[in-house]
């Protein structure tokens, strides 16, 4: 879905987008602005986050019982549960299912799991068109993008670019106005066709209840009550860690996560269902329970916590690295801190997005945001750790492990260091500029100045100072 | 079958992927969130928050008659002429509708779809977060009554409205285990996709007009 290029080739090109960056700056500082606001309403919130974060660190050490104990509640409610190892087979469960229904079109509720797995495209593979029905997602598929955030898939789009793209593309739109209010609306009479014919309905899951069956959809538009309540058929793809174990569980996390994304009390709309309901929505509910590599975190014991996220995106909007680069950057479905840690995990440690831990300046703000308290910044010292453990495995090139065991060489002996200090002066006199050393280091040192300034060193050291004083 | 297959699989690799868990270990209590002080009027605090979402809110007294006057006079503000209303709804509140339709049988989408509002009731509201709890009992009607037509009267009772939302989970519970569909409405339907500027009005219902007798 998304280039294979590492993270610092595709940052630098969004960097020369200055149209990106004021579209990001702004939406991002809009809505950790509104955040921080109905943060600081609760006087508890401390609290909440340390029961949000326990829930979850108890629900992954257990969960193997807790995904045994949804699918009894799910099937004796009436619906069935399919498990998926992988994005192919979740795919091939999804459009055997929507064959099965006599459908050629899916209505789809916004959901990062079905971004992951490529549903669309398999779905259209097998003749199956469809439709997302959130606005943002909206744009996105009629742009032929991808998602740039987790919770805005659209935020690097400003009204302008998306009423030129709305007047090209979308139905009945063709002089639609770059007022928000008119662009809702001709989305709305577009979709409003597609929601009342669809026989099958596409949804992901916040989260599901393993003690009732519930699952939980939480929205704004009003998009995911239709898919979720108007077709005859509803499949839900959802990735093994979004169980929780109990409504009192879903107590708090409801809390946690409208304040923490959109910076509401309280999202417009709410889902919960159970199984099949008579005479009330959907008579056939199915739930696709994903793994894609999810198994692969959990058996790191430092990296699983990257799986209690609830896809928030707070981490994003306050994060300096994201607000510079985009979503796009990071070339998965997971940007920004969490992406950091989540991609590489879900991917193995295995290709472009191991770039990613090093994707961050360690600030810090990530951590202090996330509503069930992801040490972000630990989790990615910790993988960085493990990406240079593999370079010495011979795994990846082992520049670094090489730079890494001589500083240890130079640090631990005086005598090298001073000398290491005494050639660091002189190598880099024709380099520096200003007393800066910009894009100048040669060789494998290039990539230390390639993204930073280096200072020069200074004409004379302590130690020399010292021992003159 | 490969489902079976793929079950064995996802719940092995679960399993080995835990094995720094020791045997037996018990699921940890999780910690308890002190709850908020409990404001003293709540049904003030609920009117306060729902308004914050740009819904309309009419408080009236408790009686019937009260409550028949701020439908009719809710329906009349946005000149709506024809109605559907819930199943579990008082005959003297519905009357107060504009040529009102019972869901009973359930009508068809089309119907649903050319209707002018909608009117129903609520299991619960919650103070803090303005929010109406729909439990799909009669009173609130099954989904898509609620979903479908562009304006939705709901009548809260002030005797309904819980502080918190972990207090009004707790309470759901039994409509949960009966297996009803549960709806928590916070506003009227609204979208922040575009330059985050929030927009009221995509596919649910753009107005919510909310009386809370009591």
């Amino acid at each position: 879905m998304n280039g294979p290029r590492r993270f610092p080739e595709a940052a630098r090109e969004a960097l020369g987008d200055s149209q990106l960056r004021a579209n990001l700056r702004r939406a991002t500082h809009t809505i950790r602005d509104r955040r921080a606001a109905v943060v600081a309403e609760i006087g508890e919130w401390e609290a909440l986050r340390e029961a949000g974060r326990a829930i979850k660190e108890a629900t992954m050490r257990h969960l193997d019982v807790h995904l045994e104990a949804l699918e009894r509640s799910v099937t004796d409610r009436g619906g069935v549960v399919h498990w998926a190892r992988d994005a192919a087979e979740a795919n091939a469960t999804v459009a055997r299912l929507v064959h099965e229904a006599g459908a050629r079109e899916v209505v789809k509720v916004k959901s990062l799991a079905t971004d992951e797995i490529g549903l669309n495209d398999a779905l259209a593979a097998e003749g199956i068109t469809a439709h997302e029905t959130d606005l943002a997602e909206l744009i996105v598929q009629l742009a032929h993008d991808t998602p740039s955030h987790i919770l805005v898939p659209a935020i690097h789009r400003n009204r302008a670019e998306i009423a030129a793209l709305f007047r090209r593309t979308l139905p009945g739109a063709q002089g639609v106005s770059d007022e928000p209010a008119a662009l809702a609306e001709a989305a709305r009479r577009f979709l409003r066709e597609r929601f009342l014919g669809a026989r099958v309905g596409v949804s992901g899951a916040n989260f599901a209840v393993a003690q009732t069956g519930t699952v939980c959809v939480v929205e704004s538009e009003g998009n995911g009550r239709m898919c979720t309540t108007l077709p005859e058929v509803l499949i839900t793809v959802m990735g093994i860690e979004k169980v929780i174990p109990s409504l009192a569980d879903l107590g708090v996390m409801l809390q946690l996560l409208p304040r923490s994304s959109t910076g509401e009390r309280m999202n417009p709309y709410t889902s919960l269902w159970t199984g099949v309901a008579p005479d009330d929505g959907p008579q056939a509910f199915h739930l696709v329970l994903l793994d894609n590599g999810r198994t692969d975190v959990l058996a790191d014991a430092t990296g699983r916590q990257a799986l209690h996220c609830i896809r928030c995106s707070a981490c994003l909007n306050v994060c300096p690295v994201y607000e510079r680069t985009g979503g796009h950057a990071y070339g998965d479905t997971y940007p920004g801190p969490i992406g950091a840690i989540l991609a590489p995990q879900l991917h193995g440690m295995r290709g472009p997005t191991t770039s990613l831990p090093w994707a961050s300046t360690l600030c810090g703000a990530c951590a202090d945001v996330c509503p069930v308290g992801i040490d972000i910044p630990g989790v990615l010292i910790h993988l960085r750790g493990r990406v240079v453990a593999q370079a010495a495995r011979g795994d990846v090139p082992a520049g670094e492990r090489l730079g890494m065991e001589a500083m240890a060489r130079v640090f631990s002996s005086r005598r090298r260091y001073e000398a290491a200090q005494r050639l660091a002066r002189a190598g880099a006199r024709p380099l520096a500029r200003g007393g800066r050393i910009e894009h100048r280091l040669p060789g494998p040192l290039a990539g230390w100045t390639m993204s930073r300034d280096l200072p020069a060193p200074p004409a004379q050291t302590f130690r020399e100072w010292w021992r003159a004083r | 079958m490969s489902g079976g297959a793929a079950r064995a699989a996802v719940l092995a690799r679960v399993r080995s992927a835990l094995a720094d868990v020791p045997a037996g270990e018990p699921g940890a209590a999780v910690p308890a969130v002190p709850a908020a002080a409990a404001p003293d009027d709540l049904a003030g605090l609920f009117a306060d928050r729902v308004a914050d979402y740009r819904a309309t809110v009419t408080r009236c007294a408790a009686d019937d008659a009260a409550i028949a006057a701020a439908i009719g006079e809710a329906f009349a503000r946005h000149g709506a002429g024809s109605s559907v209303v819930a199943p579990g709804v008082p005959e003297a509140w519905r009357a107060a509708a504009p040529g009102p339709e019972v869901d009973e049988p359930a009508l068809a989408l089309e119907r649903l779809d050319a209707v002018d509002g909608v009117l129903s009731g609520c299991a619960l509201g919650i103070a803090e977060t303005g929010t109406i709890i729909l439990d799909g009992a009669r009173r609130s009607g099954r989904r898509a009554i609620t979903l479908v037509p562009d304006l939705h009267v709901c009548v809260v009772l002030a005797a309904d409205v819980v502080a918190g939302v972990a207090e009004a989970t707790a309470r759901l519970g039994a409509a949960i285990v009966a297996g009803r569909p549960v709806t928590l409405v916070s506003g009227p339907s609204a979208t922040s996709d575009i330059e985050l500027d929030r927009v009221e009005g995509v596919h649910g219902p753009r107005r919510l007009e909310v009386v809370l007798a009591g």
